[in-house]
């Protein structure tokens, strides 16, 4: 880790930062971020300015933080400084402007609700406290079920689904929360080829309508295809910018310095990439 | 870290040993002292099963009302997977019982009234429940340590202090040591309304916050990032908790508390796959267990009502366990051989076309030709009488015909089939060689699936790379456009 440290450039360094933003335009704003567990800091001085209407792909060697970036914009774990604005507030005030896709291991899928119940609770929030789903929720998460393709497991027992349903279905819960910023973790990790194209399907209507997604992502090769916008991450923002400035040689290795398998995949991805 | 792939089913099956012990104690028991000199005579079990005596109907409709708020309560409790946090919170109580009567005692009262004992066991309680918490959120220490920690440490305290509490001159503290194991005969009316209140209360705040409930034990921080403060909600939960374990004490007692608490909505979790049909049929089985529990201990002497009451609740555990239509033991095991069977049978037809194919001299027309079992056995390691019964069950089935000379032949159906299977089995082969990275997570080699799994133009490109590998087999039965 402290290598790591060692040779990472200073924040802001590659961002080439702009700071004269209109807050409340930003869907995302997050600035000294410092995350720690257990003294061991994961996330370090964060700073970071992601504009509304990209599609984002946060980047990074596991153990980044790259989950924990997002964990902390949700107020999912207690930050040890630093500030974060969604459209130029805090998270609590912001909440109906936010979607989340959590990692997909996260949950115990032989729970005893199916597949419509699940996506439904995304509606959960707009009802608010006590509220029960109702005819209009059931209808909503039907149509988003449809739009990832799923609609004729609505009535299945969770347990049932394949991995790539499974991450369907969660993302059709986001859907339902009908967000203006998107934040998925992982959702494409360990997907059939159907599924991924699902997913990028969705991503790509959520842009058209002006929306913004932070997805969590691993695979180098697909970056330039899926994302117009990168986040490199390594305990710091080693770059954040458009995919063709700041996806170059020179910041995976920063990012992904020391490990040279990783390196050897990331060389293989740009040869893809470069032009 | 949370992630369980197996779920629930771990944790039923850490109930099985308990269960087949606990039953076991209870056959050994209840023969023996009902049909004892003793026994009780019809006349007396109509009186107890028509609840026609009072303190019979106390005791029975009190049980029974505990049963349907433990069984509320736990059916959240244990999809929140903090059935242990239950236990330890329930064998936290004891101390808080003993020092409320000796507080009693010193401001002068008997010391044993219910509800100063109970407003005890339940400080205590809380005690032990915000140390778990703390104990895991301020130091390294992980859950099942702190829940292991607390629960061992208030039962010793509790223990030393009725200890000492009993050797006080001015004060009888007998009859203290029941809570720890229940004494259901001991109730009163007043200890009926106040089950009865806790029973409503659980009731009414498990369908209030049903929906909230759902989320936290589902996905928590969806719940927590969606504004349902997961901290709110557990308290709210672990208060249900403890006001079961405390109404729970006087009846069944705090160490059987627990499993009156987990085995009802683990039972039920067998017969449903909907959370809201779950936690109705778990209180249910609450209610028929502290029934049945509580009035076969008013039937015969000296049997607890806390231990029969576990012993039912066990039994219906273990029924569902065993005969739930889709999660239980046998329709598993059922499962699981119809799948072994028609996998064998399946080998069997692809080894038959496979022979075939091998000996048709024309390799883009397959023909259909007789064959032995030893050119069978020689494909495949099967057992010889092993073989023959699942050459008997295809030839009943009609995919086999006898030939003479004891060979066999695929009929023209079975033809159809044994092609079939080995196209598809083929095509996963190759997908499996070109395209493992993105295999799908389980991979079922069946049949039509092939469509269904795959995208159509995937499937296209794996029929092309079979043709390149001469392994490709034309569908045998042309089936003429317009009519599929």
């Amino acid at each position: 880790m402290s290598q790591v440290l060692q040779t990472m450039s200073p924040p802001g360094d590659a961002t080439g930062e702009d700071l004269s933003f209109h807050p409340d335009n930003v869907p995302l704003a997050v600035h000294d971020l410092t995350v720690a567990y257990h003294r061991k800091p994961v996330l370090w001085d964060v700073d970071l300015d992601v504009p509304e209407g990209k599609l984002v792909g946060v980047l990074g060697p596991n153990g980044a933080g790259k989950s924990t970036l997002l964990k902390a914009c949700l107020d999912l774990i207690p930050r040890a400084s630093g500030e974060v604005g969604i459209y130029g507030k805090p998270y609590r005030q912001q909440r109906h402007l936010v979607g989340y896709v959590p990692q997909r291991e996260s949950v115990d899928w032989d729970f005893p609700v199916s597949v419509l119940d699940l996506v439904a609770m995304g509606t959960y929030r707009k009802l608010g406290w006590f509220r029960r789903v109702g005819k209009a929720q059931r209808r909503q998460a039907m149509e988003a079920l449809e739009q990832v393709g799923i609609g004729h497991l609505a009535h299945r027992q969770i347990s049932q689904l394949s991995g790539g349903q499974q991450q369907r279905t969660f993302l059709a819960r986001a859907l339902t929360q009908e967000a203006r910023v998107y934040f998925m973790d992982e959702p494409f990790a360990a997907v059939d080829a159907a599924t991924e194209e699902a997913i990028v399907r969705i991503l790509r209507r959520l842009n058209e309508e002006g929306k913004t997604c932070l997805v969590v992502h691993h695979d180098l090769a697909t970056v330039a295809r899926y994302f117009d916008w990168v986040v490199l991450l390594n305990m710091r923002v080693v770059a954040s910018g458009p995919t063709d400035e700041v996806f170059t040689k020179k910041n995976l290795e920063q990012t992904y310095g020391g490990s040279l398998t990783l390196l050897n995949d990331a060389a293989h991805a740009l040869a893809h990439v470069v032009r | 870290m949370r992630f369980n792939p197996v779920g629930l089913e771990g944790k039923q099956g850490r109930f099985a040993l308990p269960t087949l012990f606990l039953i076991a104690l209870g056959l050994l028991f209840c023969p023996g002292t009902v049909v004892g000199a003793n026994g009780p005579t019809p006349h007396e079990v109509a009186d107890v099963l028509l609840l026609r005596n009072y303190n019979t109907r106390l005791v029975v409709l009190s049980t029974s009302a505990l049963g349907v708020a433990s069984g509320i309560v736990g059916a959240f409790l244990l999809l929140r997977k903090r059935s242990l946090m239950g236990d330890a919170l329930a064998h936290a109580t004891l101390p808080g019982i003993a020092v409320a009567f000796g507080v009693m005692v010193a401001l002068g009262g008997d010391g044993k009234s219910l509800p100063g004992l109970l407003a005890g066991a339940t400080v205590a309680g809380v005690i032990g429940m915000l140390l778990m918490l703390a104990i895991r959120n301020t130091t390294r220490l992980r859950e099942d340590v702190a829940m292991g920690f607390v629960l061992s440490v208030f039962f010793g305290l509790g223990l030393a202090l009725l200890g000492v509490i009993q050797t006080l001159p001015q004060a009888s503290a007998a009859g203290l040591e029941s809570f720890i194991y229940g004494k259901a005969a001991s109730m009163v009316f007043s200890d009926f309304y106040l089950i009865a209140g806790v029973t409503l209360s659980s009731a009414l705040l498990g369908v209030l916050f049903f929906k909230e409930f759902t989320l936290l034990c589902f996905d928590e921080s969806f719940a927590t990032a969606e504004g349902f403060s997961s901290l709110w909600l557990d308290l709210v939960l672990l208060g249900l908790v403890t006001a079961v374990t405390v109404i729970g004490l006087q009846s069944v007692g705090l160490i059987l508390i627990i499993a009156f608490l987990i085995t009802p909505p683990a039972a039920a979790r067998f017969w449903t796959e909907n959370l809201g049909r779950m936690v109705t049929l778990s209180a249910a089985i609450g209610a028929v267990s502290g029934w049945l529990g509580a009035s076969l201990s008013a039937l015969v002497p000296r049997l607890p009502a806390g231990a029969v009451i576990v012993v039912v609740t066990s039994t219906v555990f273990l029924g569902s366990m065993i005969f739930a239509p889709r999660r239980g033991v046998f329709a598993r095991n059922l499962r699981q051989r119809r799948l072994r069977k028609k996998v064998e049978r399946q080998h069997v037809l692809r080894a038959a076309f496979e022979i075939c194919e091998s000996r048709s001299p024309d390799s883009s027309h397959v023909a259909n030709l007789p064959f032995g079992r030893e050119e069978l056995l020689a494909k495949r390691t099967w057992k010889p009488h092993h073989l023959d019964h699942i050459l008997r069950t295809e030839i009943a089935f009609g995919h086999l015909e006898r030939e003479e000379g004891g060979k066999v032949r695929l009929s023209e159906s079975g033809f159809g089939e044994a092609s079939r299977i080995t196209r598809n089995h083929r095509l996963w082969e190759v997908y499996l060689v070109t395209h493992a990275d993105i295999a799908p997570s389980h991979v079922d080699r069946d049949a039509d699936m092939v469509e269904h799994v795959l995208e159509a133009d995937l499937v296209r490109r794996l029929e092309d790379e079979l043709r390149n590998r001469g392994a490709w087999i034309a569908s045998p039965h042309r089936i003429p456009a317009g009519q599929r």
